[in-house]
């Protein structure tokens, strides 16, 4: 037990052995999906037809929105090359579903059916359509075992969204509920300000939702302010949640990566550098 | 382990792979919070029956799955569910003679010792402790023994289980 809980040795026995229990999951799993796939496949043609159209617009609102999302994209990842600041952007996703299985309920976890064959990794985070839900503990051959951030031995580094405030978002075992304890009193923070991941840790991708500011309690008599938060993720309702794995390539290694292509086509006049004439004038200030 | 004696092996895997089915199965949230501790009550019902086949090393592998299965520190389980088969076997010709709702009480304490043992190796760990309801699946327990115990036994009769 000591071993499993401070060192990694056991890692592998633990991703091993859970193969043995993996049929039990899926036993546990089966009249959940059996009665999922009677409901997908006696759909009626209205209620299908219905949902089309209703994904159908979601979809056009999305796209709209996407459309003046890449261009503030540009334009920021512009801006922070003119200031020489690194900035990390694209990540890899992958869509899986939790299982319908229930474990300890003094702890937030559930399990994914993806593992080890589907390159997920510990430490992996987690999302939903809405946030943050937290981060792969166990990994084994084929399901994988996630902890949500509400769980009480979990903490994650946000910053709030409108100012910029860092600080850490606790688990607070209740599902719907994340402490903020670390806001000193006199911090510009109000209820419904949106909190960010912020990537400190270098765990989670940093500009993510995860949780909106819903109270805050000033006791002088404290040097910190009591916040809570709710989780912007729906803990307790998705059932498809993505898996992300955080790109490391970042805008100055891509700058460098542009200049050395620019070389390339300097040497060899071919090929007329044009469309790269006004990247270069942004980056020498 | 099958010896010519022997009997019924297939029944008692059944019953330890239904209770850890039940372990997991999905239940609405106030539920949750009173699952009795299945593969507890099938480990002692066992081993109060055929102890020389069921012990502490049966106790060990359940528990070594329950801890699979519901994600707590590898050996948690196992170790109190080993704890819990020895004391069932060294108790078990005394409460084999008693009445069932004596038995239950019997069953509660072991349960309780079940949960005692876990909770001391996750605040060993570090984690807070739980509220006052956190021992309601031992007194679950304690309620549903008395079906645990006619339905086992009967299954136990009916298939000559030795």
């Amino acid at each position: 037990m000591m071993m499993d809980h401070r060192q990694n040795h056991i890692k592998s026995l633990r991703a091993g052995l859970s193969v043995l229990v993996y049929p039990l999951q899926l036993a546990v799993e089966m009249p959940g999906a059996v009665s999922e796939w009677f409901r997908e496949s006696l759909a009626t043609r209205r209620q299908l037809q219905e949902e089309n159209v209703s994904l159908r617009t979601q979809l056009l609102m999305l796209k709209a929105r996407s459309q003046k999302l890449q261009a503030l994209e540009t334009e920021n990842i512009r801006l922070r090359e003119l200031l020489d600041s690194s900035f990390k952007i694209g990540e890899r996703v992958l869509v899986a579903e939790l299982m319908s299985v229930n474990l300890d309920p003094y702890k937030h976890q559930v399990v994914i059916n993806k593992g080890e064959l589907d390159k997920i990794y510990p430490g992996q985070p987690i999302l939903d359509a809405d946030g943050i839900m937290g981060q792969v503990v166990h990994v084994g051959p084929y399901t994988s075992t996630a902890v949500l951030i509400t769980d009480t031995a979990h903490a994650l580094p946000v910053q709030v969204n409108r100012n910029g405030i860092r600080t850490i978002a606790l688990g607070s075992g209740t599902i719907n509920r994340l402490e903020l304890p670390y806001i000193p009193n006199n911090a510009d923070i109000q209820p419904g300000d949106l909190l960010v991941s912020s990537g400190l840790g270098g765990r989670f991708p940093p500009g993510y939702p995860v949780a909106v500011v819903q109270g805050v309690q000033h006791d002088p008599g404290r040097p910190f302010a009591a916040v809570i938060a709710t989780p912007s993720a729906q803990l307790n309702r998705s059932r498809e949640i993505l898996l992300v794995w955080p790109d490391d390539t970042s805008t100055l290694e891509m700058k460098a990566a542009t200049q050395a292509e620019e070389q390339q086509l300097e040497d060899d006049p071919e090929v007329a550098p044009e469309p790269l004439a006004a990247d270069e004038e942004a980056e020498t200030p | 382990m099958i010896i010519g004696r022997h009997h019924g092996g297939g029944v008692i895997a059944v019953t330890f792979v239904t209770a850890l089915l039940l372990t997991i199965v999905p239940l609405p949230e106030w539920a949750r919070y009173l699952r009795p501790d299945w593969v507890g009550l099938v480990l002692i019902y066992w081993c109060l029956a055929v102890p020389d086949r069921v012990g502490v090393g049966t106790g060990w592998v359940m528990g070594l799955l329950v801890d699979l299965l519901t994600g707590s520190l590898l050996g948690q389980h196992a170790m109190a569910l080993t704890i819990v088969a020895y004391l069932t076997l060294r108790l078990h010709l005394r409460v084999r003679l008693f009445p069932v709702w004596q038995q239950a009480l019997t069953v509660l304490v072991l349960l309780i010792l079940h949960q005692l043992l876990s909770l001391w190796v996750s605040r060993f760990i570090g984690r807070p402790g739980p509220p006052l309801y956190y021992w309601a699946p031992s007194l679950a327990g304690m309620f549903i023994w008395p079906f645990i115990y006619i339905a086992l036994r009967s299954l136990r009769r009916g298939f000559r289980v030795s």
